[in-house]
C-alpha cells in the first residue's frame, strides 16, 4: 500500500511539473495580458512600467523560473487583476464550488440509484421505460440552454426561486457554507439540479445496466435457489457488486464537478472556481490558472487514489499492491 | 399525486416567502461587468472607477455627458500659464468625521500613479503635474509642464483618498474595507469578488443625500441570466441590456429601459503607411502595394459601408451612425462633419480612379467578446466590401490575443472601439489620430499609423491653449483634417441601454458606468 502511495506521489509530481510548462508555454502564446487589462489611452513609457511592474518583460524561461523559486516557498504569485495572492484567491472561491458539487452530486446519487435499481429490475415496465427515456434527455440537453430554462420557469413565472447567486453563509463546526441558511438552499437548488440532471442521468444508466448484467450471473441464481429473499438479493447480491463501477464513475464526476462547473457557475452567476477562472484565462491572469490548475489536478489524483482504495475495499480480489497505479 | 404535488408547491410558497420583499430604501443591482478592486488607484477599469464613485468623491465630478461639475472642488481656474488654482469644498468629512484638506489631494496625486503591481495605472492623469503646494487648507496650486488646459478632465479621474487611511495602506487594506474610507456618498460595508458588493448611506455626505440606505451590486456576465434575474425580481436594476432582448422588454410593463448615447465609438483603423500591408493581396494572391495608402481608397471603403443597416439589423436600432470620434453634444466635435453617405456606385468608381477597377482581396480583423455584437460588425462590414468588388474574408479572435496582435500593427484593417475618458475630442484625436511617438506619448492607440503634420500641428496646439472657445475651435479643425484624410472609418456610437423593475427609473451615462447615484425612485 506504502509503496503504492509513494509511486503515486511521484507521478503526480511529475504531472504538476510538466502542466505548469504547459501553462507557462499556452499562456505565453496566446498574448501578454497587459494588453488587456492596460487602460487603451496609456502611452508606451506606462506600458512598459506595468510590463516591468509584473515581471513580464523577462524571457519567458526565467519567467518560468522566477515562479519555480517562489513555489517552493508555497507562493503561487498575485493575480494580476486583483493584486491578491493567487492561491488565496482560488480558496476563497473553492468552497462556494464545493458546495454546489457536493449537493449536485448528492442529488443525483439519491435520486439516480434508486430510478436505475427500478429499471433495471422491471425494464419493460411503464415506469422503467420512462426513466430510461428521461435519462436520454438529461444526457443530450445542452447544460446552458437547460440551466436558463429553469431559471425561466422557477424565478422568472413561477417565482419559487432566485435566479442566481448564492445565498447567505452561516458557521457551523467551524465550516462556512451557505448550506447552513434556509436562504442559502434556496439558492443553491437550481444551480445543483442543473448540473445534477447529467450526471443523474448516468448514474441511472449505469445502476440499470450493472442490476440487468449481474442478474444473470450464476451466484444471484444461486442466491435466488438458496431460497433467500427477494429483497436479500438485490441489495447486498447485487448492488454491492454494481457498486464497483459506480464508485469509479461517481468519483471522477466528482472531480469534473468542482473543477468543470463553469457553465452552471456562469449561468446562475454563482461566486465558484469555475467562474473565476474563466474569467481569469479571458484575462490571461496567469498565477491564478497555474494556482487553479495545481489545486485541480491535485484534487484529482487525491480523487483516484480515493477511488482505487475504495476499489479494494468492495472487491477483495483487488490488491492495491498489484495495481499499475 | 395531487396531495403531494400540493404539498411540494406549499413547501416551495413558504420558501419563498422567506425571502423577505425588499424595501424601497435598498437597491439591488446587476452588473455585466466586476469591479476587480475597491482601490480606487489600482487599475484604471471603468466598473472600477464607477465603483469609486460611491465610495470617494472625486475634485471634479463627471455628470451625465461627461460634463464637468463641482466635486470636493468648488472652483478651479488657471492663475498662471502653468499653474491652476484649486478652492476646496469646506466642511466635508471622510466617512470616519475626519475633515477634508489640501493635504488629502497632495496625498492622493503623489499615490495615483504609483500603486505597486498596478496593470494600468493612473499616471496618465498625474503625468503633467509637476508640483502640487498647498495654499491655505482649502486652496491648493497644481503646477503644470507648461499650459495644461485638460487638468480639470484629469483630475475628474483621480479619486480622493484620506492620508489617515492611505499612508502606507495597500490595495488588500481597501479590498478588505479597512483603508476604503473616502467621502463618497456610500460607505463600503463588503467587497466580496464574484459575489457581491454591499454598499451603505453616508448620512453625512455633503451633497445630494443618498437616495438608498443600502446598495448590493452583484456581478451577472451572462447576459441571458442578467435579464431573467431583473425579470425574477431578484436585482431592480441591470445595465448591458442585450440587444436583442430590447424588444421584447419593451412589451414588459414591469420593466422600463433607459438608455444614453456613449462616448464610445465603434470604427475600423486602416493601414495608411505601409508600403506593403499584411492582409491585401491581389485577387489572384499575389503581393500589392498597400492600396490603403491612396486616400480614394479609403474614402471608397467608407462610402461602401451601410452605417445605417448595420445599426438598424446589428444592432437592433441601438446605435447611432457616426462621421467623426464622439456624437453631438462633447466637446471638441465638429458641426461641419456629416455622417458619410452609402454610395456603392461612387465607391467603385472610386476604386477604379485609383487603380483597382476589379477590386483586391483583404482580411478584416476584430475582437468577438469586447464591444457590442463585435463579430457580426466585422461580417457585416465584410460583405458591403464584397458588393463593391473588395473581396473580404473575416477573421475575428477573442480580446485576449486581438489586443496584442493589433498593436503589433498585425492587421491591415480592423474593428477597434474608443471611449473617451475625458468626455471631449482630445483623447480620441491624441490617441488613435496622432503621429505615433513613443517618447512623446502621441499615438499610443494609432494602430493605422495615420500621420499628417498639419494635423499634429493643429492638435499640438489645440493641447496647450487654455482659453475653453479657442480650444474646442483647434479640436474641431483637427478632426475635420483627420475625417477628411480618412484617417480611420467611423462607424458608429454604441448607445448603452439599462432596465430596471417597476419602482425604479436610471438616467443613462454617456461613460456607460452605472452608478446608484443615478438611479430615482418612482
Amino acid at each position: 500500500m506504502s509503496v503504492f502511495i509513494l509511486r503515486r506521489l511521484m507521478q503526480s509530481l511529475v504531472l504538476l511539473c510538466v502542466m505548469t510548462i504547459i501553462v507557462f508555454a499556452g499562456v505565453y502564446a496566446i498574448g501578454n495580458p497587459i494588453d488587456i487589462l492596460i487602460s487603451p489611452d496609456a502611452t508606451q513609457a506606462e506600458y512598459d512600467r506595468a510590463v516591468r511592474a509584473l515581471g513580464l518583460d523577462l524571457p519567458l524561461w526565467q519567467q518560468y523560473l522566477v515562479f519555480l523559486s517562489k513555489l517552493v516557498q508555497g507562493d503561487l504569485g498575485k493575480s494580476f487583476v486583483f493584486n491578491e495572492p493567487a492561491l488565496t484567491l482560488v480558496f476563497s472561491r473553492l468552497p462556494a464550488t464545493l458546495e454546489l458539487a457536493f449537493a449536485a452530486m448528492l442529488l443525483s446519487i439519491v435520486i439516480g440509484i434508486p430510478l436505475g435499481l427500478w429499471a433495471g429490475l422491471r425494464p419493460d415496465s411503464v415506469a422503467g421505460r420512462s426513466i430510461m427515456a428521461g435519462s436520454i434527455f438529461g444526457f443530450s440537453l445542452p447544460n446552458f440552454w437547460q440551466g436558463l430554462m429553469l431559471i425561466m420557469v422557477f424565478s422568472v413565472f413561477l417565482q419559487w426561486l432566485p435566479a442566481g447567486g448564492r445565498g447567505p453563509t452561516a458557521n457551523f463546526l467551524g465550516i462556512n457554507s451557505s448550506l447552513f441558511t434556509a436562504e442559502g438552499w434556496q439558492h443553491l437548488l437550481l444551480p445543483a439540479l442543473n448540473l445534477a440532471l447529467f450526471k443523474m442521468s448516468l448514474v441511472i444508466r449505469l445502476t440499470r445496466a450493472g442490476v440487468r448484467e449481474t442478474l444473470l450471473l450464476d451466484y444471484v441464481k444461486f442466491a435466488r435457489a438458496k431460497g433467500l429473499s427477494s429483497r436479500r438479493v438485490i441489495f447486498v447480491h447485487v448492488f454491492k457488486n454494481i457498486l464497483i463501477p459506480l464508485v469509479t464513475v461517481i468519483g471522477l464526476e466528482l472531480g469534473s464537478v468542482i473543477a468543470f462547473a463553469v457553465v452552471t457557475e456562469t449561468i446562475f452567476a454563482w461566486p465558484g472556481i469555475g467562474k473565476l477562472i474563466i474569467d481569469s484565462i479571458f484575462v490571461l491572469d496567469r498565477p491564478v490558472i497555474v494556482a487553479y490548475l495545481i489545486v485541480i489536478v491535485l484534487m484529482f489524483i487525491t480523487i483516484n487514489l480515493i477511488v482505487d482504495i475504495l476499489y479494494s475495499v468492495l472487491d477483495p480480489r483487488v490488491r492495491l499492491a498489484d495495481m499499475k497505479s | 399525486m395531487r396531495p403531494l404535488m400540493y404539498a411540494v408547491a406549499g413547501v416551495f410558497a413558504a420558501v419563498s416567502l422567506l425571502s423577505a420583499p425588499v424595501s424601497a430604501a435598498e437597491l439591488r443591482v446587476g452588473l455585466s461587468t466586476e469591479p476587480t478592486s475597491v482601490d480606487p488607484h489600482y487599475h484604471n477599469l471603468s466598473p472600477n472607477n464607477a465603483l469609486a464613485t460611491h465610495i470617494f468623491g472625486n475634485l471634479v465630478e463627471q455628470g451625465p455627458v461627461q460634463e464637468l461639475l463641482p466635486g470636493l472642488a468648488t472652483s478651479w481656474k488657471p492663475v498662471a500659464d502653468d499653474v491652476w488654482e484649486f478652492k476646496l469644498r469646506e466642511g466635508v468629512k471622510f466617512h470616519d468625521g475626519s475633515p477634508f484638506t489640501a493635504d488629502d489631494v497632495v496625498f492622493t496625486i503623489k499615490r495615483a500613479g504609483n500603486v505597486p503591481d498596478s496593470p494600468s495605472s493612473f499616471a496618465i492623469y498625474t503625468a503633467a503635474i509637476k508640483d502640487v503646494k498647498v495654499v491655505d487648507p482649502l486652496t491648493v496650486h497644481f503646477v503644470t509642464d507648461g499650459p495644461y488646459p485638460l487638468l480639470p478632465n484629469d483630475l475628474s479621474g483621480i479619486a480622493i483618498v484620506s492620508r489617515k487611511y492611505g499612508e502606507g495602506a495597500s490595495t488588500a487594506d481597501y479590498n478588505s474595507g479597512k483603508a476604503a474610507i473616502g467621502a463618497g456618498p456610500y460607505k463600503l460595508v463588503s467587497f466580496t469578488p464574484g459575489q457581491s458588493i454591499v454598499l451603505e448611506a453616508n448620512k453625512n455626505y455633503w451633497g445630494d443625500k443618498p437616495k438608498f440606505e443600502k446598495v448590493t451590486f452583484r456581478p451577472i456576465t451572462n447576459p441571458a441570466a442578467r435579464v431573467a434575474a431583473l425579470l425574477s425580481g431578484d436585482v431592480d436594476l441591470i445595465d448591458g441590456v442585450p440587444t436583442a432582448d430590447i424588444a421584447q422588454l419593451k412589451k414588459n410593463s414591469a420593466v422600463s429601459l433607459s438608455d444614453a448615447v456613449s462616448n464610445r465609438i465603434i470604427y475600423l483603423h486602416i493601414d495608411s503607411d505601409r508600403e506593403v500591408t499584411p492582409h491585401v493581396t491581389a485577387k489572384d494572391g499575389k503581393e500589392i502595394k498597400n492600396p490603403f495608402k491612396d486616400v480614394r481608397v479609403r474614402k471608397a471603403i467608407s462610402m461602401a459601408i451601410n452605417r445605417k443597416a448595420i445599426v438598424d439589423r446589428v444592432m437592433e436600432g441601438v446605435a447611432i451612425p457616426a462621421g467623426q470620434l464622439l456624437p453631438k453634444g462633447f466637446f471638441g466635435v465638429s458641426p461641419n462633419i456629416e455622417v458619410p453617405k452609402y454610395d456603392p456606385e461612387a465607391a467603385k468608381k472610386l476604386l477604379a480612379e485609383a487603380g483597382y477597377p476589379d477590386g483586391f482581396k483583404l482580411t478584416i480583423h476584430g475582437p468577438n467578446d469586447r464591444y457590442i455584437n463585435d463579430a457580426q460588425i466585422v461580417q457585416a462590414v465584410a460583405q458591403m466590401l464584397s458588393r463593391v468588388g473588395i473581396d473580404t474574408a473575416v477573421d475575428t479572435m477573442p480580446r485576449s490575443t486581438f489586443f496584442g496582435r493589433a498593436s503589433k500593427l498585425e492587421f491591415s484593417l480592423l474593428l477597434v472601439g474608443w471611449g473617451s475618458g475625458t468626455g471631449e475630442a482630445s483623447s480620441p484625436l491624441k490617441s488613435l489620430l496622432a503621429t505615433y511617438d513613443k517618447e512623446k506619448g502621441m499615438g499610443p492607440s494609432n494602430r493605422g499609423r495615420y500621420s499628417n503634420p498639419e494635423f499634429d500641428k493643429t492638435l499640438a496646439q489645440a493641447l496647450v491653449t487654455v482659453d475653453d472657445a479657442k480650444r474646442e475651435k483647434l479640436l474641431q479643425k483637427a478632426t475635420e483634417i483627420a475625417m477628411a484624410d480618412v484617417g480611420l472609418i467611423p462607424l458608429h456610437y454604441e448607445v448603452s441601454t439599462w432596465a430596471t423593475r417597476k419602482g425604479f427609473e436610471y438616467t443613462g451615462r454617456s461613460d456607460q458606468a452605472t452608478q446608484a447615484m443615478d438611479v430615482t425612485i418612482k
